[in-house]
Formats: structure tokens, sequence, C-alpha cells
């Protein structure tokens, strides 16, 4: 990848980071949700996921391309080995993660949006969905939602946002978010979330 | 008459008058959230976050009459527990039909009509009581008198007389009184509602851009008004740029526009925060209604009802701005809403910006010219001097650069008087006053 299509991409990741952080902070605030500047906000963040995973997606295929042509280069020169699975597996796995990923997001938009509506509007949701609750396993919060109760400093929120950071845009009505997948195959430090 | 014989620039702005505490340390409830002159320019109206009526007179019989918003208590959405703001968005007032004065003031979810009656005279000498009320002994009463009117300093008085409450869902943006009078209509990020100002428990649904499925929603509704002289006619700005403009005589139901205006989006100029700064923050009719104007982050917009394609006038308040919109992300300026006026013959629009400047725009003589409220520049009756903001290059003196701006100090409601030029301009907890010299 070129050095303005990095920079652009750093560009993007920082502003997914300081939206979302807004979005969650914005729940707290006095008054409620206010649902033009949360619209406004996850406007924002398509846009950075858009260019971010475009980046990404070609990043990927240049990377992919090379691994080819190394490979065919170590064909020629050495003796054949087995094809190995893993990389495949990876995204298997990426995918089945982003797919619960993604559903606890459109769920946690749909809070954003719906936050602010009465109970008139229960008539107005998908009957199918008769929880809004998150699914899965309720107790372990995803590791990239600030808990509750831990608190994070400005630096590590935004490592613990890169984590697997799915944007919660399914509530946009937008195609599945594969941008998890890119930064999964990112090795991040982990940052040990301290349980209070 | 205001800006006849000159461009805006030939106009020497005087500081008159200022308002509120000195110190920077802002309390809360003395943020200023919005200015209005009434339609005689006699009485100017501020809204805060709280505090009782504080009237105070301003110059050459302008008085400043603050909406009552802690006369309420902070109340509660009992739907969700949620704490309501105090806050009060706008402020309209009535056209006056006698000798009392009315307006309209509104919250996120209450609209308020309030009667504002000027007391300038008390009776004395009354027989059974004392100056200060107190009923005097019967036995003590020995002589009888007429009791007279004396002059008294001018209080200005708000008593609320009806609520309308309970019709909206969503925060209520704007208030905007029809030109007959009778009706007024409320919007919130959704919905516009009609009201007739003697009835409180209805209202009537003309607008609703609600989504079946919230998951599809694109755009909120971000103001409303209804055209100064025909009053089947209304306008509702969006947060994607577009104004729509609706009559209701063609249904009960505006959902279908009569027009819509939008400009194309400029391709060279696109960001990450495209959409948020093309979110219209403001929208005014002219005087005349002919014209309307609208407030995005960046600019003035000024669109002849007659064209839909793109405004007839566009002006750039603070184009510098354009390549930080990213650190104004962050710091959450980007989000600011800032508010636009006409003078009172339509020839010059004013809007606030940041660091305390303020800029005019002439429309004839395509002159404009940046000006600051600060305490620094209010001596009584000092000129204000013309600012400038260097962009780039180097700076000259006088000027001040792009990072220099003081972004917690912004001017988002300015209000200009209806005959004359006497303009109002609201800093965060502070009122200013300024007039032409000339006056």
């Amino acid at each position: 990848m070129n050095a303005s299509a990095m920079d652009v991409n750093t560009e993007a990741k920082r502003i997914l980071a300081v939206s979302i952080s807004k979005l969650y902070a914005s729940r707290s605030q006095r008054g409620g949700l206010r649902l033009h500047r949360s619209l406004l906000l996850s406007l924002v963040m398509r846009s950075a996921r858009d260019i971010y995973h475009s980046a990404y997606a070609q990043a990927a295929a240049e990377e992919a391309a090379a691994a080819m042509d190394a490979d065919k280069e170590l064909e020629k020169v050495s003796e054949p080995l087995v094809k190995s699975p893993e990389p495949e597996k990876v995204e298997l796995e990426c995918r089945e993660r982003e797919e619960d990923k993604e559903v606890e997001e459109e769920e946690d938009m749909e809070d954003v949006f719906e936050s602010e509506t009465d109970s008139e509007d229960k008539e107005n949701m998908n009957p199918s969905r008769h929880s809004r609750k998150r699914r899965g396993n309720t107790s372990a919060a995803p590791d990239f939602l600030p808990s509750k109760r831990a608190r994070l400093e400005p630096g590590e929120e935004r490592h613990a946002v890169l984590l697997g950071a799915v944007v919660p845009l399914g509530a946009m009505g937008l195609g599945s978010c594969r941008v998890g997948e890119s930064l999964n195959a990112f090795s991040i430090n982990r940052v040990a979330m301290p349980a209070c | 008459v205001a800006g006849a014989g000159g461009g805006c620039n030939d106009v020497q702005w005087c500081f008159s008058q200022v308002k509120g505490a000195i110190d920077d340390d802002v309390a809360e409830a003395d943020i200023i959230s919005t200015v209005e002159f009434n339609h005689s320019g006699e009485l100017l109206a501020t809204g805060d976050k709280g505090g009782p009526c504080q009237p105070a007179p301003v110059p050459r019989g302008v008085q400043r009459v603050q909406a009552p918003s802690r006369a309420t208590n902070p109340s509660s959405d009992y739907l969700k527990s949620l704490e309501i703001e105090e806050k009060i968005n706008k402020i309209r007032w009535l056209p006056q039909k006698n000798a009392a004065q009315f307006l309209l003031s509104t919250n996120d979810k209450t609209i308020k009509l309030w009667k504002i009656s000027e007391r300038d005279k008390r009776p004395e000498g009354y027989n059974l009581k004392e100056e200060d009320g107190r009923y005097r002994d019967p036995n003590t009463v020995t002589t009888l008198r007429v009791p007279v009117f004396r002059p008294m300093d001018l209080m200005v008085e708000a008593s609320p007389r009806r609520v309308f409450a309970n019709a909206h869902t969503y925060h209520i943006n704007s208030i905007s009184v029809n030109s007959d009078c009778e009706t007024y209509l409320s919007a919130d990020d959704l919905r516009i509602n009609l009201w007739n100002l003697e009835i409180t428990d209805r209202s009537f649904n003309i607008v609703d851009i609600k989504p079946t499925n919230m998951e599809e929603l694109t755009e909120v509704i971000t103001a409303a008004e209804f055209h100064p002289n025909q009053c089947n006619t209304f306008v509702y700005s969006s947060s994607k740029g577009t104004i729509r403009l609706c009559d209701m005589r063609a249904s009960a139901l505006c959902d279908q526009h009569s027009k819509m205006f939008e400009e194309p989006e400029d391709p060279n100029n696109r960001s990450f925060f495209s959409e948020i700064i093309s979110s219209i923050s403001d929208v005014k009719f002219s005087h005349s209604g002919r014209y309307m104007m609208t407030r995005d982050y960046l600019s003035v917009k000024i669109w002849d009802l007659n064209m839909e394609t793109r405004p007839v006038e566009t002006y750039q308040v603070h184009e510098y701005l354009r390549s930080k919109l990213c650190s104004l992300y962050e710091n959450d300026c980007i989000f600011d809403k800032f508010e636009c006026c006409w003078n009172g013959n339509d020839s010059v629009v004013m809007t606030g910006s940041y660091n305390n400047f303020f800029r005019m725009f002439d429309r004839g003589y395509r002159q404009d010219v940046t000006l600051e409220a600060s305490r620094e520049n209010s001596k009584p009756r000092s000129v204000l001097k013309p600012r400038k903001v260097c962009t780039g290059g180097k700076r000259k003196k006088d000027e001040i650069s792009v990072d220099s701006l003081d972004f917690n100090k912004k001017i988002l409601h300015t209000a200009w008087h209806p005959l004359d030029n006497i303009i109002a301009v609201a800093t965060t907890n502070n009122l200013y006053i300024f007039q032409d010299k000339l006056n």
C-alpha cells in the first residue's frame, strides 16, 4: 500500500475510534440521545469504514497476488508442499465471529436510534426479532465495547476499539461489514481491561 | 432605514450595552440559547438554560425580557424517566394585536405561551395597606385619600398563559408563528405539528418523515418556518442540506413537498465530514417572503423561492475551517448550530462564527465584514473595528491566525432590529447590543 493510502487509512481508523467513543459518550449525556447527532456520527463512521475497508481490500488483494507469485516461485524450486489450509480456516472463523458481532452491533445501533422512541414504536419493530437484548453469552461483553465499569484511558480506548472493531453500521441497512476481517489480520497487542 | 445609503462597510457599529457575567467561568444556567426582537423592535427576548425572568432596559426603549424557564421545574418524560433539559431552544414573538405582547418559547418537549406586560407605574397611597403591602389596623385610619399612580422603574413581567405539551416524541428544534396569527408550527427531528394558539390539548401532524424501520433513517428535520405572508406555506430544512417547501392546501399531511431546494455537492470538496457540514442549522425567510436563507456549517446561502436548483447567493462564513474539519469533529465544534438573520429591509444578512466573531454580508454592495463581540471593545460608543483572519502566509498586523482562534467562544445566536440598525449578539453567556453610530 502506498504512503498516502496509508495516511488515509490511519485517518479513517482514527475517525472511527473517535466516533465510536462519541457515540457511547452521548448515551450518558443529560437530555438523552440526540437523534440528529447520532445520525451524523453514524454517517461519518460509514464514510470512514468504507474508505478503510476499500483500502484494505486493495492491500489484501495485492498481498494475495504477491503471495501467489512467491508460492509459484517456491513450487518451481522446492518439493511440492501441501498447501496450508490455515488461511481459509482463519477467514471462515473470522466471518463467523464477524456475523455475531455484526448482529450485536446492529442491535446496538438500533438501541441508539430506538431508545429515543416511545412505546408507540414497538409496533414498528420486526416481529421476528422479539428480543432486543444481545444474543449469545450476555455475561461476557464484546471486547470492543467499553465495559460499563471499566474505565479506559483515551489511548487504551482506541486499542480496545480497534480490536476486531466491526463498526456498528448494520442499522444503516448496509451489507455485511468485513472490516474486522482485515483488522484481525493485524497483530495488535491486547489491552487487558481491568475488572472493577 | 436599515442598510440604506451604503453597504454594510459604511455602517459604523458602536458598542451600546452588554449584559451578563464578566468572568469566564460560565455557569450552565447562564448560557444564552436564543435571542429574538419582537415585531416592533421594542422588546428583546433571550432564553437560557435556567433562571428567573430578569428584564433589563436596553437602549432606546428596547427592553430585554428573559423568558423564564425555571418557572417550571425541570420536567421528566414520564414514559422514559428522562430528565428534560430546561434549555429554551427557541422564542418567537406573536404579532401584536393589543397592548399586551405574547411570545412562544420552547424547550426540547414543551411549548409555552407567555404574556409579556410592562409596568411603569404603581399605585400608591392606599388607605388600608402600608406601602410594603401589610394591612393597617383599621382603627388607625383617620383620613381618607385617593390612591394615585406614580412612575416607577419599568418592569417587564412574563406570565405563562398556555402550555402545549406531550406532542413531540423527539427533540423540538423550531417553532414558527403563522401570519394568520391563529396557528403555529412546532418541529422536532422527524415530525412537524400544527397548533391553534387557543387549543392546548390537540395538535395536527403535518409532516412525518419517520421511516417505518428506524434502521433506514437517513435524514432528520433541522429547522422549520412559516412563510411571512402566505399562511398556507412553510419550509423545513434537513440534515442532508435540502429544504422542502410545503403547501398546506395540497393535503392534510404535507409529506409530499411542493418544492425541494437542493444544491448538488461539489465533488472536489468531498471528505469524511461532507454530510455533517451540509446539514442545515437554520432557515429564515426574508421579510419580503421572496427569498429564504439557510445556514450550514461553513456558509450562508440565499435561495429564491422560484428557483430550486441552486441558491442565488452563497457567502462563505469561515472557509478557512474547511481544512480543520477533523479537529473540529474531535472537539465537537462541527456540531455547532449557527443561526442567521436578515436586516429589516433584507439587504444585509448576519451570522456568527468562532472567537466571538460575527459576520455581515451586504447583498447589494457585495461587501462583507467581520466584527468581534468582546469586553475589550466595549467602551461606550466605541466603534467596532473590522477583524480579519489570516489564512496562510505572512500574518499582517491586527490579523489573527486560524490556529489562534478560540473555538470555545462561539456566537450561535444573533438578531437584527426589524426597523433600525440595532443588533443583538449573544456570546456564550453575554448579550451585546450594538447600534449604528448615526442612531
